[in-house]
Formats: structure tokens, sequence, C-alpha cells
């Protein structure tokens, strides 16, 4: 009773071979049965993921949140459901249709497709791929694309200019993601996510802190989420590419951004947390989707604590700081753990986990610094007086 | 038949479709948008031959990089995003010949190739094929030469982009 899972798979493909059905049918329907439950229960994780986010946000912000619909608000998202599906869908004119609905369908379904590599109990995963590392940022591109039609299909200049906004963002900040991906395929030599995940004797956290923090950091640029909104500015484009979507529309896209801060803590916990692993996995496998989920809940907290308490920074900081800092750092980290890595070949855990955390640690005081240095510069550079431009003073005439 | 030859028949239709609609479209960012499609096609073909990272590699390298930068040079470019711009050049029937000349010798050769009828051997489920393509780039019997060589032309392409975006005061 230990592995639910694959008991139930077990029988069902038992009883559907007893039906006389060829392995191979059998395979197909168990998939299928095995995407549509999954994908079931993440949408409806999405919903409750809403009354989450609106409680955090309310601690944040000192407030109570939602708490008049059932018990603590929890009936809320289910009433944001029904008037989001109620409110009039609105195509704005000149729009192109097909590409103007297609985009939001687009960008959940890519949220939903990053959870077939992640593993969420011992030998239970959608697809254990060899290459799921690339196959993550593969979907990634794809969530690009998504953006760019909705801002496009429009027919608005606002949501055009968020679509470039996004293409900039999202392009510039997957470059430090794929590199610090690396570390953990570097430390763990293999691609594959379930191959992560067991070769974390030690978590790669402690190993790699700071590849994880520049994943974590351009993973927050990749969904759009403060301080990295820059995408949906209100104060400067309204709302950036989905300013034109109403209903349900603008929900798919509300919901692909929740979930899509889940997946992130759930691939931040696969390839630095553990994953599912954790005390009494081994005998009980089903407490690996607890301990995944609490390890995913907790980034997703952090994510939100950040998006709550950071304001928004300007686009030439944000792509500043993506090339000019997070890039090199990026690179030389994963230069010096390759290197470390080698040298360290064949010494004991607690020597080598030392060596990569102090490694780690001076790098990143090392580029603190330089930035440092860099930021006082530019402060002086800043504050120095400008020639002002002045209208000319009109000569008066006097009247008589 | 099986249902491999359904599904590659199936993606093959697709794949050649979206390949029509990108030359038919009248829309720019319509035929861009097709074209991700038909990469996309590609991609399942590369899955079904089971080279997954090929597969990967052309959705990341065709569809992540490729096709948003055509999109994007698109949408920058006034007018030409537009329903307006013509199909057909004076060029079309020199095309059509081109096109079906070619196709012809390619089915000739690949009829004429022994491999083409021959049933491909099961490929051996124990070997990595990533580590082994990756040794085969780095070792210096495999494809090293043409890796660094191929390396150091990414390399002065880059070099070369930032001379051009640089601001010279």
């Amino acid at each position: 009773m230990s592995d639910p899972v694959t008991i139930i798979a077990n029988w069902l493909e038992g009883l559907l071979l007893g039906w006389g059905l060829s392995p191979l049918l059998a395979t197909i329907i168990l998939n299928a049965i095995g995407i549509l439950v999954m994908a079931a229960l993440l949408l409806v994780l999405d919903i409750f993921l809403v009354w989450v986010e609106r409680k955090v946000v309310a601690r944040f912000q000192d407030r109570l949140g939602p708490n008049r619909l059932g018990p603590y608000g929890l009936i809320q998202p289910i009433a944001d459901v029904i008037k989001l599906l109620i409110k009039e869908d609105i195509t704005p004119r000149g729009a192109d249709r097909l590409v103007y609905n297609l985009a939001p369908i687009l960008t959940l379904a890519t949220v939903l497709l990053l959870w077939a590599v992640i593993p969420i109990m011992p030998n239970v995963v959608g697809t254990d791929l060899n290459v799921g590392i690339l196959y993550l940022v593969a979907v990634g591109a794809i969530a690009t694309l998504a953006i760019i039609m909705a801002g496009w299909s429009s027919n608005n200049k606002y949501a055009l200019l968020g679509a470039f906004r996004t293409v900039a963002q999202m392009i510039s900040y997957e470059v430090p993601m794929v590199i610090a991906l690396l570390i953990p395929v570097l430390l763990a030599r293999s691609m594959g996510v379930s191959d992560i995940v067991y070769s974390q004797e030690v978590w790669y956290i402690l190993v790699a802190p700071a590849a994880a923090l520049i994943f974590l950091i351009s993973s927050i640029a990749e969904i759009g989420r403060a301080p990295f909104d820059l995408v949906e500015a209100e104060s400067e484009i309204v709302a950036g590419f989905h300013i034109e979507y109403t209903g349900m529309k603008f929900g798919l896209f509300y919901a692909g951004e929740l979930l899509h801060a889940l997946t992130i803590g759930a691939l931040f916990a696969a390839l630095f947390l553990g994953g599912w692993s954790g005390p009494g996995v081994q005998a009980v496998p089903v407490l690996g989707v607890f301990y995944l989920l609490i390890k995913a809940f907790f980034i997703y907290w952090v994510i939100m604590w950040i998006k709550y308490s950071l304001p928004r920074i300007r686009i030439d900081h944000m792509l500043n700081f993506n090339w000019k800092f997070l890039t090199p750092l990026a690179l030389v980290l994963l230069l010096a753990t390759a290197i470390a890595d080698k040298a360290l070949e064949g010494s004991t855990t607690v020597v080598y986990i030392l060596v990569m955390l102090g490694l780690n640690i001076v790098l990143v005081l090392g580029a603190l610094a330089l930035a440092r240095g860099y930021a006082s510069k530019e402060r002086q550079r800043v504050g120095e007086p400008k020639p002002v431009a002045r209208p000319p003073q009109p000569t008066v005439i006097e009247q008589s | 038949m099986t249902p491999v030859q359904i599904l590659f028949i199936l993606v093959a239709a697709v794949t050649l479709g979206a390949a029509l609609m990108v030359v038919n479209a009248r829309n720019l960012v319509h035929a861009a948008l097709w074209l991700i499609v038909s990469f996309g096609g590609v991609a399942v073909f590369y899955a079904m031959l089971n080279a997954g990272f090929l597969a990967v590699a052309q959705v990341v390298i065709y569809i992540g990089a490729i096709a948003i930068l055509m999109i994007f040079a698109i949408m920058m470019t006034r007018n030409v995003a537009g329903d307006s711009s013509p199909r057909f050049n004076s060029s079309q029937i020199i095309g059509l010949v081109l096109a079906l000349a070619l196709f012809a010798g390619l089915v000739w050769m690949t009829l004429s190739w022994s491999g083409a009828t021959t049933t491909p051997m099961p490929l051996d489920s124990r070997a990595d094929p990533i580590s082994q393509l990756g040794s085969a780039l780095v070792s210096p019997d495999g494809y090293v030469l043409a890796f660094e060589l191929a390396s150091i032309l990414l390399l002065g392409a880059l070099v070369g982009a930032l001379m051009i975006a640089w601001d010279r005061k």
C-alpha cells in the first residue's frame, strides 16, 4: 500500500489486458489517463493557488485577505473563477482571432508541459527524459512565443510594447538560467531530472548555493513577476501583453503565472533541494509527493516574498543586471565548479561540501565587491550637476 | 500499418502542410508562426528516431531563437506585417521547376540507396547517446577539430556583432 500510483497503474494495465486489448494500446490508454490525471490535479491546485496568493500577499501587507466565503475564505477562488467565466468575452477589432485565442492556451499549456519531467516521488515521473534540463529550456522558449503571440495579435500598441519587453527580458535571462542549470548537470553527471534528484546525497543548494540563487532570480524574470514585471508594468504600458484579454482568457494568463511560480518552486526543489527525498521516503514512497510539495510551496512563498517586497526595476537596470552581473558570475561559477569538482575527486563529503561552499561564497562576495565599486562610480556620475535646458527668457515689452 | 507509421504520416502531413502555408500565407507573422509549426514537426521526427537531444535542440534553437528573432524583425519593420504583400513574384515558374527537380533528385537518390529498404537495427538500450555524443565531440579521434572550428566561428560572429553595435564616442 506504500506506492498507490504503481499499484493502480499495474491494476489498470491488468484490467485493460484482461479485456483483450493489445499491450501497445493498453500503454497508450494508460499514458493518456496519467496525463489527464496529472493535468487535472495541477489545474485544481492552481485554483487553490489563487487563495494562497491572496492570503499571503494580505499578510505581507498587514491585511486579512479574503475571509468572507467559507472558512478562511477558502471558497473565494471558486467565486473568482465563476466571475471570470461569466464576464463578457471581448475580441478587439482588428485582432488576429486565431492567434489571439491560441496565446492564453499556449501560455498555460507550456507550464503544464514542464511537469512532464519533474519527478513527483521515487519511480514516478511523467517521462524520464535523458535531456530533461534542455527540455525545460525548450519549453521556456515556447512560453516566450506565446507571449509574443498575445502581444502582436491584440492589435494594441501597449500590448506590442509589452511583447517587445518580454522578448528582451526572457531571452536575456535565459542565458544565466541555462548556465546555472548546467551546474547541477555537472555535479550529477546527467541531464535527466530524475538522475539529478537521485544523485543528491547532499542537497545541491549546499554545494552550489550561488547557482541556486541565479536560477531563482532568472526564473522570476522568466515568469515576469515583480521586481521583473516590466512586461506588464501598469504605470507605463497599462497591462502589457494581456491588456485586451477579458474573462477566462485573462484567467488563463493569471493561472499560468501562478502555476508557473509553483512549477519553478518544484523545479528548484528537484534541482537543488533533493526533490522528493526526505526521511522515510524509501519505505513509504507516497511521502515523496508531500516533501516535494512542501519544498515547492516554500520556494513559491520566497518568490511571493520577493514580489511583494521589492519595487519594479528600470528596464536598463534589468538588462545591465543580467548581462553585466548575472551572466559573467554564472560563467565564472561554472568554470570554478567544474575545476573544483575535478580537483576534489576522492575527498570526503564534508571536505567537498565545505570547499564548494567556500568557493561559492568567495566568488559571490568578489562579484558583489566589483558591483559595489561600479555602483559608487555610477552614483558619482549621476550625481554630477548636469547642464539644464532653460526656456529663453522672453523680453518683456512694456505696454504703455 | 504500425502505429509508428501512422504517427509518421500524420506528423509528415502537418509538417509539409505548415511548410506550404509558410510560402502561402499573406501575412508575414502568420508565415513565421507556420514556420514554427513546421520546425516542431521536424522535432517530432527526431524524437521518433530516438534522437531526443536533437529534438530538444531543434526546439531550443529553431523555435526559441531563430523563429522568435524572425518574428521580432518582422514586427519591427514598418508596413511589412500587413496583409497586403504579394505572394508570388515573377520567378514563380523557375521556382516551381527547380523545386520539382530537387524533389525528384532526392527521391531518385533515396530509392537508389540500399539503406532505404532495409529495416533499421534496434538501438542498444543500455548505451547513453548523450554521453556518447559528448565524448565524440571532444575526443581527438572524434570531431574535436570541427567542434573547435565551429566554436571559433561562433566567437568570431559574437565579436563581430559586438563591433557593429559598439558605441564609438
